[in-house]
Order: C-alpha cells, then structure tokens, then sequence
C-alpha cells in the first residue's frame, strides 16, 4: 500500500473530487501560488488554473462568507484557513451563515461547503495561535465537524466532507501534516459519523479524536507495561457523533477517560461524559475522567507550555485513576 | 512591484440600455410600490393585534427602490438582502400570500414558519434571503455573484443593504473581493437616513455610502431613489455592467423609512417636521403625477387599481389567518441536508 504524508493525502482527497466535479473549487491565503502556507495544495493551481484554486487576501470574514454564497448557487467551495485560530473572524460567517441556510430557508437553499485547515497548538505558537476549535464549532446544530488523526482517515473523510451537503468543519493539525501512513491506491470514502477503534483494549476506553489520538496511544503503550490494556477510540467525526461506538466502549470497558485538546469548561468532553452517564450510568464502574488543557490562555515559554498542554503522562494518571490504582503524581485534573 | 496608477473608476452610462418606461409599465411599477405599502401596513395592524411575533422591520417608503431595482433585472438575477426585506421579496415575484403568511408563522409561508420576518426566501424568483446580522450578507451577495459567473448563467447578483451595514467590516471585504475577482455583484445601498436610531451624520463622516467603493476603485453613484423610473434606469445601468463582465457596481439610493426601524420603535429621534418634509417626495406620490400628468391616467383609473391592490391585500391577511401552523412533526425537516446518494466505494482497509 501507498506511504503518504498527512498534507498528500488531503491533497490527494481534494485532486480526486476537483477532477469529478467542476464545482469544487479551493479558495483561501496563499493557497495557489505559494502551494499552501502548509504545502497541503502543491500543485493544484499547476492542475486547476487560477479559477479553481484561489488566493484570496487576508479577508477571512469576507472569503468565508463569499464560499457560503456560491455553495447556494450550486458551487462546491472547499475553504482554507490557513490556521482555524483566524476562522474566529469568519465564526459568524460559519454559523450565521452557513449553518443556518438550509433550515431558515426551509431547504431552498442547500450550503455543501468544507471549511478545513489547522486546529490546536502546535509548539510555542503562544496565546492567539493555539486554539482548539471543536466544542466552538460542534455546538451548533446545522454544522457538521470532523477532526483527523491519519492519513488514511485524512484522506477518506475529506472526500466525504466535499460530497456533504452540509457545511463541514474540517479539522487538522499543523504537528500532523508531515506524518506518514498507508492510504490504498485505489479510490475510497469513509462516512462522516463514524468512530474508529484505534487500538483495542479491555480495562479502559480512551475517547479522543484528532492529534490527541497519537498522544492517547502513546499513553496506551505505557499503560500496557503496567499491567493496564487501555483502547482509544477515535471519534473522527464530532458531530454528527457515532453514540453507538461510544456507548458500545463504555459496555466493554466500564471506564472512560476522555483526551480533549482545549479547555475543559464547557467543552466537547463535558458533552461526551454527560451523554455517557445520561445513557449507560449503570455500566459505569468510575466517574468518566477529562484530560484537557489546563484553563489559562496558552503561554509561550516552552517550560510554560508543556505545562498547558496534553501530556501521555497525563493521560496515564487519568487511567491509573479511572482504575482505582494509585498515583504518585498529583490528581489528572 | 510597481505601484499601479491611481485610475479612477469610469462612471455608469448616463441612460441605461433600457427603453423608457411605457404607461402599462409605470402602472405596473405603481401597482407593485401600492401594494407593497398596503401589505406593509396590514402588517403593521396585524403585530398590534399580535398575530406577527418577533421583530418586524417595514419597508414603507422605500418603495420606488426594490420596484425600481427588480424592474431593472432579469429573472436569472439573485438578490440577497437583509431583514427590511418584506418589500424587496414582493418587488422580486415572491408572493404576497406567501409573505403575509411567513410573517404569521404559518406553514403556507414562503419559509413554511422558519424564517419569519428576517429570513424570507423563495429560491423559484431567486430571491435568497432574508439576513439578520447586519452586514453579513454582503459577502454572500459577493459568492453568489462568484457561482452565477463560474456557471455561466449570465445572471447579476443584486446585494440590498443600509447605510448601518456599511460600517460593517463585512461590508468592506465584500467590497474588496469583488473588485479584485471582477465578480457580477451590484450592491445597492438604500440609504434611509438611520442605522437604528443612529443618524446618518451620527453614525459617519461620510454621507454618501457608494463613495466607500471608491477605495478599492469600485464603479459608483449616488442617486435619488424616490422616483422609481429613476432608480429603474440607474440599477439597470449598474446590472447591465456588471453583466457584461466589467465588475461590480456599488450604488446609493437616497430614501426614506416613514416608520421607525421596527415595529417596537417609535422613532421619537427624528427631528420634528422631517418626516412631513420627507413625505413631499413619496415614491408613491410621485409616480401617480407622472402617469396622471405625463401618461394621461384618470383619477377613477388608479383608484380603481389601488381597490384591486386592496384586495389583493386583504387577500394575503386571509390567507394567513387560515393557513394551518407549521407541523412539529417536521421540525427536524432542515436541520441537515439529506445525506447524497451514495457515491464512490466503501470504506476500505
């Protein structure tokens, strides 16, 4: 099977669907001449010409809002954030707009647009360039969100992304584009909404998604040699959410710990471990656990950092925790 | 890089290429601007007696320039307004049925009760909404302008806003994206004086809206937007433009609003005596002289036209009050677009 890097494969993703459909265009800051600020969409403008693949001035509110316009005259656009820290410009754009066509206008109007780009902290990016995206996004009804954690995955769900009539929040990570893995030759899709077992396990269940699912696995592997068989369960997709995956961990294992890139106030974890206990309570042997960034803006300082952010130390104590066992370090939280 | 010389943006033919308005046509313009009002005011009485909800924002006295503006369009142009919208979307085709029945939140409404007030479409007239975060929809006048020219539908997108939603940054990168990719957008700012409350000379250093466009060497004009034959020739200038792909056009129609900015505002603002000055040069006013001095009409003959809008009227509030209420049953309906047919294999592994 075929090695790609991250960012090849979504190139790959977007090539394949441009070259299906006419609509699709790929519009965004230095995506054409400059082959993306993170080389995701080399070569597209040699292939697409400058009609298809769009540099736009630094105007995230307007070319946000100028995709959400052209997807409801039966255009396709796929729109890059160069990171989703500046998507906070065009939020209203994503939810006022995009996310509410389809019902205020009582389907008149369909908006099939991918917004997609960075998501998260990369290192030392400091205060304004390290912020999470998901439980802001996956809020509103009318959105979908998607977040990757592989190639393959990459790969798979952005074509399915571009197909949606919905808009779609489409979530990758500066730390990830450069990773490699196996993505078949041949053509294929992977359906928004469901979760994906990372890694099989019997004691605990760890909920994650994104580049928090390398972390998890790291945490896993640790957690083996103490005797722990932790499984990750990538959610990939964060709305529409696969319950029946997640549900169906919390049968097997009985234990959650759930890895959140971002704050934990009012985030996507709050939301996952409130529908656990609303549905399975019974099967539940342990409070489910949140690892989360710590609740302060992200400082710069790496020393400072590493404090901050997800660690598989962390996520480690979180299990031991979760398990009953104990912990010499301080409690997960 | 080199500089590029400071070119300023040529000017809009002085006459569109359109004919002068016949007398079947100007009755036609006139019967569409009396019942735009008539329906308006029926709104108005029907809020008082709480059978509209929500905010309603009424269009009465700005006539002359959705009537002037559609009769200066073809049907395959789009428009994209924002919440005074009641007036545009009949000037567009959508019915007044339709839109009577919207604003009771009932399910023969032109949004089956989802929008309301603020968000009517009907996607049959290409009329698309209907925005409520001032400003916002300018961009998407600016997208959609970006499919009709990628699709080659030789249609123009026709971009409604205020003198409020030019102070928006919205606004400004709409501007700037659609000068840069030479898109077939017209913005037309109806400038009536008010953001709100807020009085045009309170709220800007610069009066004239359309002048914003010159910053990014936009085509612009200001004109008077009380006489719907103007404002017919002047927009029809504009979309014919932007149709023969030159760029888009920003325009400014002077206007008025005879109401407050909603149906909860009472407009005690307005210095006294402006209103009454202002109602001198009423579009509706000014267009029946025309076709009684100019067109040779009777008095009998518009009175009896303005009976058949009456009706037409009373129609819409009838309609409405025996429309049934949206069902719940189908209150998920358009949360999401139905999933596509299945396309491309299965995921594989």
């Amino acid at each position: 099977m075929p090695v790609l890097q991250m960012r090849e494969a979504l190139r790959r993703a977007m090539s394949e669907e441009m070259r299906r459909d006419p609509n699709i265009f790929l519009m965004g800051e230095e995506v054409a001449y400059y082959d993306g600020a993170y080389k995701v969409s080399q070569g597209m403008l040699e292939e697409f010409g400058p009609e298809r693949v769009v540099d736009t001035p630094i105007s995230e509110n307007g070319f946000a809002g100028l995709g959400v316009g052209a997807a409801m005259v039966g255009m396709r656009p796929i729109i890059e954030f160069m990171t989703f820290n500046f998507s906070l410009v065009a939020y209203d754009q994503v939810i006022n707009s995009a996310a509410r066509i389809y019902q205020m206008s009582a389907g008149q109007y369909k908006c099939p647009i991918v917004f997609r780009g960075a998501n998260g902290a990369a290192e030392n990016l400091a205060s304004q360039h390290s912020t999470s995206v998901e439980s802001i996004y996956a809020h509103f009804p009318g959105v979908k969100v998607v977040s990757v954690a592989t190639p393959y995955d990459a790969c798979g769900l952005l074509k399915s992304a571009i197909r949606d009539d919905n808009p779609v929040i489409f979530l990758e990570s500066e730390m990830l584009y450069g990773l490699k893995g196996e993505v078949p030759a041949e053509e294929y899709t992977i359906p928004l909404g469901k979760a994906d077992l990372k890694r099989d396990g019997t004691d605990l269940t760890i909920i994650t998604w994104g580049k928090q699912v390398h972390t998890c696995l790291t945490a896993a592997a640790t957690l083996e040699k103490a005797g722990v068989s932790a499984q990750v369960l990538d959610l990939r997709s964060i709305r529409p959410l696969d319950h029946e995956a997640v549900f169906a961990a919390v049968a097997k294992t009985h234990r959650v710990v759930i890895v959140q890139e971002g704050f934990a106030f009012a985030g996507m974890a709050a939301e996952l471990a409130a529908r656990i206990q609303e549905t399975c309570f019974d099967l539940l042997d342990a409070p489910v656990r949140r690892v989360t960034n710590r609740d302060v803006p992200m400082p710069y300082s790496p020393p400072l950092e590493k404090q901050v952010i997800i660690t598989p130390e962390r996520i480690v104590e979180a299990a031991l925790l979760t398990l009953g066992r104990s912990t010499t370090n301080e409690g997960a939280r | 890089m080199t500089a590029s010389a400071p070119t300023p943006p040529p000017a809009l033919p002085e006459r569109s290429p359109l004919p002068a308005v016949t007398k079947d046509g100007l009755l036609h313009l006139y019967r569409e601007m009396v019942l735009i009002r008539r329906v308006e005011e029926l709104a108005a009485k029907a809020y008082t007696q709480r059978k509209i909800f929500g905010f309603c924002h009424l269009y009465i006295g700005l006539e002359s320039v959705a009537v002037g503006a559609a009769a200066a369009c073809q049907p395959q142009d789009h428009w994209v307004t924002a919440y005074r919208e009641h007036g545009q979307a009949m000037a567009k085709g959508v019915t007044a049925r339709a839109v009577m029945a919207e604003l009771y939140g009932k399910a023969t409404g032109c949004t089956q009760g989802l929008g309301g007030s603020m968000h009517l479409f009907d996607s049959k007239v290409n009329f698309m909404g209907g925005y409520g975060i001032v400003g916002a929809h300018v961009p998407l006048a600016a997208g959609v302008a970006w499919g009709l020219k990628q699709r080659k539908t030789n249609g123009v997108a026709v971009c409604f806003f205020g003198d409020g939603a030019a102070h928006q940054g919205a606004f400004f990168e709409a501007l700037c994206l659609a000068q840069l990719y030479k898109l077939p957008v017209v913005f037309l700012c109806e400038n009536n004086y008010y953001a709100m409350g807020t009085a045009i000379d309170r709220q800007s250093a610069l009066i004239d809206m359309s002048l914003r466009g010159l910053g990014v060497g936009m085509v612009r004009e200001q004109f008077d937007g009380f006489d719907v034959e103007h404002v017919r020739d002047r927009v029809a200038a504009a979309v014919e433009f932007a149709r023969s792909g030159q760029g888009p056009v920003i325009l400014e129609a002077i206007t008025y609003r005879y109401r407050g900015h909603s149906m909860s505002d009472p407009a005690k603002y307005r210095p006294s005596g402006e209103l009454e000055e202002k109602k001198k040069s009423d579009p509706l006013a000014i267009t029946e002289r025309r076709l009684l001095t100019d067109f040779g009409c009777t008095a009998e003959e518009l009175e009896a036209l303005r009976a058949s809008v009456d009706a037409e009227a009373d129609d819409a509030v009838q309609f409405a009050e025996d429309s049934p209420w949206p069902d719940p049953t189908h209150l998920y309906d358009y949360t999401y677009a139905p999933e596509p047919a299945a396309a491309g294999s299965e995921e594989k592994r």
